[in-house]
C-alpha cells in the first residue's frame, strides 16, 4: 500500500472529468480518474493505496462521482490537510474515509502507508503521525459502507422538529 | 446576543434556537435533481428501501446538462429518471426549460426562510431569494427523496460588506471574482457567505444571483442576501401568495469573519487559469489570445447579461478568429432575449445562439476545448480540464469582458471598444 501524493485544490473536475458523468459504475469510472491530470494513477493503483493531498482536496462539483471513482479504484482512505465540504459529505456516504492532518506536506509519493484509523495513527515511511479523531457516526455509516445502509434501518428521519437532544 | 439570518432560518425549522456549529436533521422545502446526478440519486433513494418520495410537489426535476441528449448514455439517464417521474407523479420539466438553478429562482421554488438542497454544487445561488440553498451529493439526495430531511452543520457566515457605485461596465460578476481572490478557493469552507451592504442593496436579482452562485467557489456551503423589497417583487411575481416578513441578520450577530469590499475603484476582474480565486485586473491579462468565448451558465446567461454583452457590442461583429457561444439559462431568459433583438443581433455579429443548457460550462457535452486552446467563458469554473482538454486553458469574466474579448479576438478591457 502507497502514498498518492497530490497539492492543493485537487477538484472534482480533475478526478472524474465531465465527459465521463453518464457512468454511474465505480470500476468503470476507476478506469478514468485522473484521467489528463495523472495519468500513471488508473493504471498502476491498488487496492488499499492512500490518497493524500494537502488544502482543498475535493473542490468543486457535488458528483459524486468523485469519491466513487477514487472507491472503485480500491481507495479506501483520503488523507488530506482540509477537504471540500460536499465531497467530504459524499465520502462518508459512499464509504471512503476521509482523515484529515496537518502533516501531509511530510508524506512523500510512493511511501508505504499503513493507516490504523482507529487509533487516530498512520505510519508513512517508517514515521508515524496522528490523524484527527473521526466522530463515532461516521465510522457508522462508512462501516455500513454508506449512508445507504444506515438509512435501510431508519424508518422515518429523525428531525429537530420532532426530536429534543 | 443577535443571530445571523442562516442561525434563524434553521432556528425557525427547528422551532427553538440552533446556533452555528450544532448538527441537526432538519426537514428540508425542496430538492432538485438534474440529468447528472439525479440517476444516481434516485438508485439510491430505491437502495435505502425507498419506495415513495417524502413530497412529490417538493421535487424540481429537469435536464440541462446534456440536452438535447448528446449521447446515448445521456438519453438513457433522461429515460431512467422520466419514469421515476411518472413512478411517483412529479412534475418534470425536462429538457425544455433550461438550467436548474435560474429554473428554480424563476419559478419560484426558492423563497425566503427556506431550505433548499439540490445535487449540484451552485444550488447556494437560491441565497438571492434569501433561502438557505446548499449542494449535495447523490447519497445525501436519496435520503431526502426518501425522508425529506437531511443533516447539517449549521455553518458560521463571513459577512462581506460591500459599499460604493460601479464603474462604468464593471458589475457584480467582477465583484465576485474580486471576493473570491481575496477569500480563497477554500477560505469559506463549511461557512456561509452573507453579502451585505449598500452595493449589494443595489443590485438587481440577476446581479445577486451571480454573487451568490459563486460562492461555492470559496468552499462556502451557501450565499445568502437578506430579502428587501428587491427579492419581495421577484417573489411575489412568481410565488403566488407571497407575503414579505422580516428577515435579516441581527446587528449583534457573531460573525467568523467580516470584510469589507468597496467598488468604486474595482477593474473589470479574470479569473486566470486553473483556479477561480486567482482573479486579476483585466489589464493584467489583456491581450491574451483566445479561440472561444461563452456567455451563458447559470452565473451570466440571463437578459441583463446579454445586454450587457450587446451594449459593449453595439453594431460591431465579433472576431472571426473566435467561436462566440451564446446561451441563455433558461426559455423565458432566451425569449425575453429575443423580444429585445439581441439574439438577431448576435447571430448577425456571427455568434452561435444555442438553446438553454449548461452548454460548455460541464465540458461533458459540446463545445469542448482542444489541448492548447483558450476560452473567455461567463461561466463559474476554470479547472484545468473543465471546457474539454486538460491542456486547455479556461479564463472567467463579465458578459461585458467576454463582448469586448470577442470583438477583438483577445482579452480586452470592456471600457476601451
Amino acid at each position: 500500500m502507497r502514498v498518492w501524493k497530490f497539492g492543493d485544490n485537487i477538484d472534482t473536475d480533475a478526478i472524474i472529468p465531465g465527459r465521463f458523468l453518464t457512468i454511474y459504475d465505480e470500476k468503470e469510472l476507476a478506469k478514468h480518474a485522473f484521467e489528463g491530470t495523472r495519468d500513471d494513477f488508473a493504471a498502476l493503483v491498488k487496492d488499499g493505496d492512500v490518497i493524500v493531498a494537502c488544502r482543498n482536496f475535493g473542490c468543486g462539483s457535488s458528483r459524486e462521482h468523485a469519491p466513487l471513482a477514487l472507491k472503485g479504484a480500491g481507495v479506501r482512505v483520503i488523507l488530506a490537510k482540509s477537504f471540500a465540504r460536499i465531497f467530504f459529505r459524499n465520502a462518508i456516504n459512499v464509504g471512503l474515509l476521509p482523515l484529515v492532518s496537518p502533516d501531509t506536506d511530510l508524506m512523500k509519493d510512493g511511501s508505504p502507508i499503513v493507516v490504523r484509523e482507529r487509533e487516530g495513527k498512520i505510519v508513512v515511511g517508517g514515521r508515524e503521525y496522528s490523524v484527527e479523531p473521526v466522530p463515532e457516526f461516521m465510522y457508522h455509516i462508512v462501516e455500513a459502507a454508506g449512508l445507504v445502509g444506515y438509512a435501510k434501518e431508519l424508518k422515518e428521519a429523525p428531525v429537530c422538529t420532532k426530536s429534543r437532544r | 446576543m443577535g443571530a445571523t439570518i442562516t442561525e434563524k432560518i434553521f432556528s425557525s425549522k427547528c422551532r427553538r434556537e440552533i446556533r452555528a456549529g450544532s448538527v441537526v436533521m432538519v426537514p428540508v422545502d425542496g430538492a432538485m435533481i438534474h440529468d447528472i446526478t439525479g440517476p444516481l440519486a434516485i438508485q439510491k433513494f430505491y437502495e435505502m428501501g425507498g419506495k415513495q418520495v417524502f413530497d412529490r410537489k417538493r421535487i424540481i426535476m429537469l435536464f440541462d446538462h446534456q440536452v438535447p441528449a448528446d449521447s446515448i448514455e445521456a438519453a438513457m439517464n433522461h429515460v431512467y429518471m422520466r419514469k421515476f417521474a411518472a413512478e411517483q407523479d412529479i412534475h418534470n420539466y425536462d429538457v425544455c426549460e433550461g438550467v436548474c438553478h435560474q429554473i428554480v429562482m424563476e419559478k419560484g421554488h426558492a423563497a425566503p426562510g427556506e431550505i433548499i438542497v439540490g445535487a449540484d454544487s451552485h444550488t447556494c445561488m437560491y441565497g438571492a431569494a434569501g433561502a438557505f440553498g446548499t449542494g449535495i451529493g447523490s447519497t445525501d439526495m436519496g435520503f431526502v427523496l426518501k425522508f425529506g430531511a437531511l443533516y447539517f452543520r449549521v455553518p458560521e457566515s463571513i459577512r462581506a460588506q460591500v459599499s460604493g457605485t460601479f464603474r462604468h461596465r464593471v458589475g457584480a460578476k467582477d465583484l465576485i471574482l474580486s471576493i473570491a481572490a481575496d477569500i480563497g478557493a477554500d477560505g469559506a469552507t463549511y461557512k456561509a457567505i452573507e453579502f451585505a451592504g449598500p452595493t449589494i442593496e443595489a443590485l438587481d436579482m440577476p446581479g445577486r444571483m451571480t454573487c451568490c452562485n459563486m460562492a461555492i467557489e470559496m468552499g462556502a456551503k451557501t450565499g445568502i442576501i437578506a430579502p428587501d423589497d428587491v427579492t419581495w417583487e421577484y417573489m411575489t411575481k412568481r410565488r403566488a401568495g407571497t407575503r414579505p416578513f422580516p428577515l435579516a441578520s441581527d446587528p449583534d450577530a457573531t460573525y467568523a469573519e467580516q470584510r469589507s469590499y468597496d467598488v468604486n475603484r474595482l477593474e473589470p476582474q479574470v479569473a486566470t487559469p486553473h483556479n477561480v480565486d486567482q482573479g486579476v485586473p483585466v489589464g493584467t491579462v489583456a491581450g491574451t489570445h483566445i479561440d472561444q468565448v461563452f456567455i451563458g451558465s447559470c452565473t451570466n446567461g440571463r437578459f441583463e447579461d446579454f445586454a450587457e454583452a450587446a451594449e459593449v457590442l453595439g453594431t460591431r461583429k465579433f472576431s472571426a478568429n473566435v467561436r462566440v457561444i451564446i446561451i441563455p439559462s433558461s426559455r423565458e431568459e432566451y425569449l425575453k432575449t429575443l423580444r429585445a433583438g439581441l439574439i438577431e443581433r448576435f447571430v448577425a455579429a456571427g455568434a452561435l445562439v444555442g438553446a438553454p443548457s449548461c452548454g460548455p460550462c460541464m465540458g461533458g457535452a459540446f463545445g469542448l476545448l482542444a489541448p492548447g486552446e483558450v476560452s473567455l467563458s461567463t461561466s463559474n469554473r476554470n479547472f484545468r480540464g473543465r471546457q474539454g482538454s486538460t491542456e486547455a486553458e479556461v479564463y472567467l469574466c463579465s458578459p461585458a469582458t467576454a463582448a469586448a474579448s470577442a470583438i477583438s479576438g483577445e482579452i480586452t478591457d470592456p471600457r476601451e471598444v
